[in-house]
């Protein structure tokens, strides 16, 4: 296999030599093609991107809650669009768009998927770094500038784009329909051109580097279940992220070089536009054939992380290892002839609803077997509570809360009189935003030692972290679901030009409270993580008593991961509390893992996975 | 600007912090080696936490439909709506069971196999029957309720035009609906964005001669009891016709036409009467009455009383004032509806007074 012989070529080479290239600060920390140090940009940036964007939803759920409130600081962080302490609607709307861009785009793909695929694929396959570490690094660069031109767009003279994150035209086109539409829709979408081909870069990188670059002994069914997750989510990108560019081009083509692609029989600021023959509808079926997958980047790679973290922390096997896997794939190939279902009231015609609801509701049945998967997983276990841990099973709960009212949602007869209204919203935070939110921060307490030489996160402040959170996001989330199946729609302003839905105010409040307590609480997350990177506690090697690779790899980073030749793999990567032939004391007595790289022993059983 | 300056300051200000860290980072003696990892004591307290998240789900739903059951939609005021309220609640149901129980399981078993330094693990790898017996189990309930989905579905969107529908445009634009009914012939005329012109502010044809006796108007008059196709159409940027009260909704789309049709079965005088109704009003107008003191004592106007209508309002982001993008829908006797219709102006007549 050339596999094998290019794995051999790069470990003799560094068996070979012994040193290393002398770092500057440039290249180790700036332009670095170290997978590790990229993650740790990734990481970084999608933080800094997440504190944004979440202080965004602060600024419009303080609107929500006290429509008739003046704030100071809508004053200080909005300028003109907040005169004396009173929100703009214009500003409203592009608080919302930017909020959802960011969290969708730069926290929860690229900061999740970005972070912890450059970060595990090569250690947890045993490889010394990605296939190419030069598109590794040019990866991360465009993501870095497509970052800096959507924020760079918050301050262009008629605002961001506020066409909603979907940014459906004709709205998104003219700029006579809103004014978020001028510059700042160009920089909207220039920024998120750069951000795909960032991340077909980087996706690429991932799918080559899982299928050429595995140890030996590492075959695909050993892999563990997050390195599967990052590979099934490269794939779904690299399928799905073009239509997203051709639309977005096309979009383009339509603002600015007179095309008709999406816009038809227009009439408004008094003129009729020329456009003719386009359809919004056309725009509606690209921008969601990524835009659903969009939300399977978002979980798959939390998934991955919660399965691993799980069967770590319940000192278990993950229950059903190969119905993960089968659950994984169905779920990544189901995901790209779904995305009707967003557009069942578009106008589309309602036999091709009929369709999308059957596919759609197909989806239920792996996200089904995972749940049931996961709750196995614990039962008989012996629950280490690490903070990671607890993500996880948070992770679980809101999803199974969230997935389950997919289904009202994925029904076409039931989403007529629930689409685009607050039900959705609480629906997607909680099954997508939320629970990958959750994915990324356990895999953030877990790997942490990984990513910063052995340097450990405080557990109490850990712990204070993730029980406010997880209080409060059902505190914010669960009571939406009231307001939407009350009727009213979401991306609105405020609701008190319809008396109907006065009676709606105190929830409206329950829940910005909420936000307030849970946005606060980040904070100590915020100190926690900048603290123990420099002052963090040194752990063992293998805190958690891991099995996987990446914890056989020198806590001191160097270029190469291993110091000596890399380890090969004899077993999974879920030999947790695996008893010998007798029955009398684990494998390897008074331990109960037994690591990948440790072979077959006499006193134990090949089972097969 | 100043919020350019104001991101400014905190870059600098969290460079100036990390490279503080650094000065400390270099000034420290090794860090100490005691540990971040749970201890018995952690896994106990925090198993016992999680019987207590669980009691918090549990006791926030309640509580939940305590406080807020009254702000949900009332029944239907439409044929097809009273089943999407039935599928609704049927799914409802099943998926309160469903996330009841897999809610308690899951953290019933985080508290239960908390771990401690005797207890072992069980390896437990996989299992063929367990997993085809919850395999099978959702694809034979979501099977049903698919059928039963899809069964309303097309129900709903496939309009028979044996049922003679009464035939009603929607006509979108920023930020206002009209509604355009087809006359005497129960007949649209033709209409394109390119014909708008002075008080033919929809566009219709003035050429047609199905279009001569359509009727615009700014309030959506329905006859209880008889079907109604709208057609919906766009002059700008998407909208979507949204009348909750109805179970109804359809986007408008400029370029093309939509549809949607309904039976109304309630008369907005009957509503008005209906106990979830009145009491619902009642609660909006204490509200509202509480609101008008407050303003009041500002010296600003006092909020008008509320009384019951159905609306029909955007729910597709259409610009700045999409939050005030409504229409008042009135469903009332034939009668009534034929006596209404009667008083408007006809579009040939609208126009001729415009030529004169």
């Amino acid at each position: 296999m050339s596999a094998h012989a290019q794995v051999h070529a790069v470990e003799d080479h560094h068996d070979d030599h012994g040193h290393h290239h002398k770092q500057t600060f440039v290249t180790k920390y700036i332009f670095s093609t170290d997978h590790k140090m990229i993650s740790k940009q990734y990481m970084i940036t999608g933080i800094f991107m997440g504190v944004i964007g979440i202080l965004m939803s602060l600024l419009f759920r303080l609107q929500l809650a006290w429509p008739d409130h003046k704030f100071t600081i809508f004053e200080i962080l909005l300028g003109k669009w907040g005169t004396d302490g009173v929100m703009d609607p214009s500003v409203y709307l592009a608080l919302v768009t930017i909020h959802g861009t960011i969290m969708v785009f730069f926290v929860l793909t690229a900061g999740l998927s970005g972070t912890f695929s450059n970060l595990l694929i090569p250690l947890q396959i045993g490889a010394r770094d990605m296939a190419s570490g030069f598109l590794n690094m040019v990866s991360y660069w465009l993501f870095f500038i497509s970052s800096v031109i959507m924020l760079g767009s918050l301050f262009v003279e008629a605002g961001p784009a506020s066409a909603g994150w979907t940014i459906y035209p004709p709205l998104s086109a003219l700029p006579q329909a809103i004014p978020g539409s001028g510059t700042g829709m160009t920089l909207w979408l220039i920024s998120m051109a750069i951000f795909i081909a960032a991340s077909l870069l980087g996706s690429l990188n991932f799918i080559v580097t899982v299928l050429n670059l595995r140890t030996k002994g590492m075959s695909m069914t050993r892999l563990p279940l997050t390195v599967w997750s990052f590979f099934l989510t490269a794939i779904i990108g690299v399928v799905s992220f073009p239509v997203l560019f051709s639309a977005a081009l096309m979009l383009i083509m339509d603002r600015s070089f007179g095309t008709s692609f999406f816009l038809s029989d227009i009439y408004i600021a008094g003129e009729v536009l020329h456009h003719q023959g386009g359809s919004p509808v056309l725009f509606e079926h690209l921008f969601w054939f990524l835009g659903h997958p969009e939300v399977y980047i978002v979980i798959l790679p939390a998934m991955g992380i919660v399965s691993e973290i799980m069967a770590t922390n319940s000192r278990k096997p993950i229950f059903g290892y190969r119905a993960m896997v089968a659950s994984l794939l169905t779920i990544a190939f189901l995901s790209t002839i779904v995305w009707g279902h967003h557009m069942f009231i578009s106008g589309m015609n309602p036999f091709l609803g009929s369709v999308f609801t059957f596919t759609t509701l197909l989806i239920a049945i792996p996200s089904a077997v995972k749940s049931f998967n996961w709750i196995t997983t614990l039962w008989r276990g012996k629950l280490q509570m690490n903070v990671a841990m607890l993500w996880c099973i948070a992770f679980v709960s809101t999803f199974i809360t969230g997935g389950l009212t997919g289904i009202i949602m994925g029904d076409s007869a039931l989403d007529i009189n629930i689409h685009d209204t607050y039900f959705i919203v609480a629906h997607f935070h909680l099954v997508m935003g939320i629970s990958a939110a959750y994915g990324f921060l356990a895999g953030v307490y877990h790997w942490f030692p990984k990513m910063f030489e052995g340097r450990m996160m405080n557990k109490k402040l850990g712990y204070i972290h993730f029980w406010v959170t997880s209080i409060g996001a059902y505190g914010i989330f669960f009571p939406m679901h009231f307001v939407g199946l009350a009727g009213l729609p979401r991306r609105y302003y405020t609701n008190t030009n319809f008396p109907y839905f006065d009676d709606l105010a105190d929830i409206n409040v329950v829940m910005t409270i909420f936000a307030i307590i849970t946005i606060g609480v980040q904070v100590v997350f915020l100190y926690n993580f900048i603290h123990s990177m420099f002052y963090g506690k040194i752990g063992p090697k293998n805190p958690w008593n891991s099995t996987t690779l990446e914890w056989t790899a020198e806590v001191k980073h160097i270029h190469g991961n291993w110091d000596g030749p890399i380890p090969h793999v004899y077993r999974w990567s879920y030999d947790y509390s695996k008893l010998n032939k007798d029955e009398t004391d684990f494998v390897i007595p008074g331990q109960d893992f037994i690591p990948q790289h440790i072979p077959l022993q006499d006193n134990e059983d090949e089972l097969d996975h | 600007m100043t919020a350019f300056l104001v991101v400014i300051v905190i870059i600098l200000f969290g460079i100036s912090v990390w490279q503080m860290s650094r000065i400390f980072k270099l000034a420290q003696t090794k860090p100490t080696l005691n540990s971040e990892i749970a201890t018995d004591k952690d896994n106990n307290t925090h198993g016992y936490l999680m019987m207590g998240f669980l009691a918090f789900i549990y006791i926030l739903t309640i509580v939940s439909f305590w406080l807020w059951g009254d702000v949900l939609l009332p029944e239907s005021g439409s044929e097809h709506g009273s089943k999407i309220d039935t599928l609704m609640l049927i799914t409802m149901i099943l998926i309160f069971f469903v996330g009841i129980i897999t809610q308690g399981v899951l953290h019933y078993f985080a508290f239960i196999y908390r771990g401690n330094k005797v207890k072992r693990a069980t390896f437990y790898a996989d299992n063929d029957k367990l997993e085809f017996i919850w395999t099978i189990i959702p694809v034979i309930t979501l099977a049903g309720l698919i059928i039963y989905g899809l069964f309303t579905w097309t129900d709903i969107m496939n309009v028979d035009k044996d049922d003679d529908p009464l035939i009603v445009e929607l006509y979108a634009q920023q930020f206002n609906w009209k509604a355009r009914y087809g006359g005497n012939d129960n007949t649209l005329g033709d209409a394109n964005v390119r014909l708008i012109q002075g008080i033919n502010q929809l566009g219709v044809d003035p050429a047609d001669p199905n279009g001569q006796d359509d009727k615009i108007v700014t309030e959506l008059h329905l006859p209880v009891g008889r079907k109604v196709l709208f057609k919906m159409r766009s002059q700008d940027v998407l909208h979507s016709a949204y009348m909750p009260h109805f179970r109804a909704q359809m986007n408008c789309v400029p370029g093309m036409v939509t549809q949607f049709a309904f039976t109304p079965t309630v008369t907005s005088e009957e509503m008005r009467q209906n106990d979830y109704i009145v009491e619902k009003v009642a609660n909006i107008n204490n509200l509202r009455s509480e609101k008008s003191k407050a303003l009041t004592a500002a010296g600003e106007e006092a909020l008008e009383p509320y009384e019951f209508d159905y609306v029909l309002i955007c729910n597709k982001i259409c610009g700045i004032s999409h939050y005030n993008m409504q229409m008042k829908i009135i469903v009332e006797s034939e009668e009534d509806y034929k006596a209404w219709l009667a008083k408007q102006p006809s579009l040939a007549e609208q126009l001729s007074n415009e030529n004169k």
